[in-house]
């Protein structure tokens, strides 16, 4: 068993928060640009060309790239042979303890804004830390641990939905209630979109599966065949609703469609739909 | 998209009555920073009858709730939070003299008509680019509810703060909705 310091677990997701929210991602700034170039509408390719100033002022005057630096959401692959080792004095001390502390202390040390309360209803008081984080966690072979953090926006995740087909759904009909999707997001929660699309599973994996689905690189489709055809589908009737940047009209709706897909029980064809707005912000280190 | 016209609060009727659906527009000198938790109380005040910690009266209100300075800045990044979360309180504040929001995204049915009756605006600008937005804002000062942290209400002096008329006073939308 490979032991690895809390502290440094810590420090790596302190680093992964800031990193989150400073600096857009090589293939999010690819795709903004290559969407500016391609628009057949000139504000909605001034409205791109923003974007890729905002991330590069961003990064150079050290400014978060939006306000909201949203909730950390934590993607864990634990390897089977690597744990913990808990600070002196605090035995007890987990992974999800030493993420916690990295949230919390990069949200600080990064002007980063705390957008978590302790109680979704009752009061709702910020905790002040921007923790507890969302983690998902899953165990893989080997004895690496692989963090990322996304910095998860409430403008968009509050226009994410699922839906339970029947198991004899057409995929048309799939298609045109993942579209109807992203036109209710519309201007509300910052196309142009990445939009992630779990299928199967059950009622929380296919929600976790269309967020995990964001995770890959915008230009890479599905290895499946068939999904990576339902991909280019649905980005081209997303295109086709004609939303545009911050849905004042244009080309450009969404940058991607991501499908991630699990096998499901004969009488259930989950759908979930995660909106991702274009401030598509994630990091990822293996230690 | 219409032409480019410079406010400066506290706006008039007959400016306000001038904007048009399209319009891009350049806001230049004092306006005030309110999202959720602010508004929620600000009408608990104004049905109270209680006095109002800003001066509503041809205000602009801008739906923020920036990240914390850094030191030697003004303010973090501040770009807008989605506008409909405040549709059950702004028609309040648009009856007590609010004359322009700015946001992001759609407005409901009761704002748009709030803003025909007392003639007043809802601006859109750019979500997600609170970089290059913070870069507008040049004064920032909480004056109300600091406990609320971020959502507190702020007096920002912004320059040439870029937005566009996303809806009008004569019930006209600049969205395809």
């Amino acid at each position: 068993m490979r032991y690895v310091e809390f502290e440094k677990i810590a420090g790596t997701i302190e680093s992964l928060c800031i990193a989150a929210c400073y600096e857009l991602p090589d293939d999010v700034l690819a795709a903004l640009a290559e969407a500016a170039q391609s628009e057949s509408n000139p504000s909605a390719a001034g409205i791109l060309n923003r974007l890729i100033e905002n991330a590069r002022l961003a990064n150079d005057r050290k400014i978060p790239l939006c306000q909201d630096t949203g909730l950390a959401v934590v993607f864990v692959e634990q390897g089977a042979e690597v744990a913990v080792k808990p600070p002196a004095g605090r035995e007890h001390a987990t992974l999800h303890d030493a993420i916690n502390a990295g949230v919390a202390s990069g949200y600080e040390k990064g002007y980063l804004r705390k957008s978590v309360v302790i109680d979704p209803l009752n009061a709702r008081k910020n905790t002040g830390s921007n923790t507890p984080a969302i983690i998902h966690q899953t165990i893989v072979p080997g004895e690496k641990l692989k963090l990322t953090v996304m910095a998860k926006g409430g403008g968009c995740e509050n226009k994410s939905q699922f839906r339970m087909f029947k198991p004899t759904a057409e995929k048309e009909e799939i298609i045109a209630w993942v579209v109807e999707v992203v036109r209710a997001a519309g201007a509300d929660a910052c196309p142009p979109f990445v939009v992630g699309v779990g299928i199967g599973g059950d009622f929380e994996l296919s929600c976790l599966l269309s967020k995990k689905a964001l995770l890959r690189n915008l230009s890479e489709k599905s290895s499946d065949e068939f999904y990576a055809r339902l991909e280019t589908d649905l980005l081209l009737r997303i295109n086709a609703l004609g939303l545009g940047p911050q849905g004042l009209g244009g080309d450009t709706t969404a940058l991607a469609v991501m499908v991630e897909t699990a096998p499901c029980h004969i009488a259930s064809l989950p759908v979930a739909v995660n909106i991702e707005c274009h401030s598509h912000r994630h990091k990822t280190a293996i230690i | 998209m219409g032409n480019m016209k410079n406010l400066k609060p506290p706006l008039s009727d007959s400016v306000v009555r001038s904007l048009k659906a399209g319009d891009e527009v350049l806001v230049s000198g004092a306006i005030y920073s309110a999202r959720d938790m602010a508004h929620k109380r600000l009408c608990e005040l104004i049905d109270a009858g209680r006095e109002l910690p800003l001066p509503l009266e041809g205000a602009v209100i801008y739906f923020v709730g920036p990240t914390p300075a850094r030191p030697g800045q003004v303010i973090g990044a501040a770009g807008p939070t989605t506008s409909s979360r405040m549709d059950a309180f702004s028609p309040r504040l648009i009856a007590s003299g609010l004359k322009a929001m700015i946001g992001k995204g759609y407005r409901g049915k009761e704002l748009r008509e709030a803003l025909k009756e007392y003639g007043a605006v809802h601006l859109a600008t750019i979500g997600g680019a609170g970089a290059l937005l913070s870069k507008h804002i040049v004064a920032a000062e909480v004056i109300a509810y600091e406990e609320l942290g971020a959502e507190a209400i702020r007096k920002l002096q912004v320059v040439d703060f870029p937005a566009i008329v996303a809806y009008d006073s004569f019930g006209n939308s600049v969205y395809d909705e």
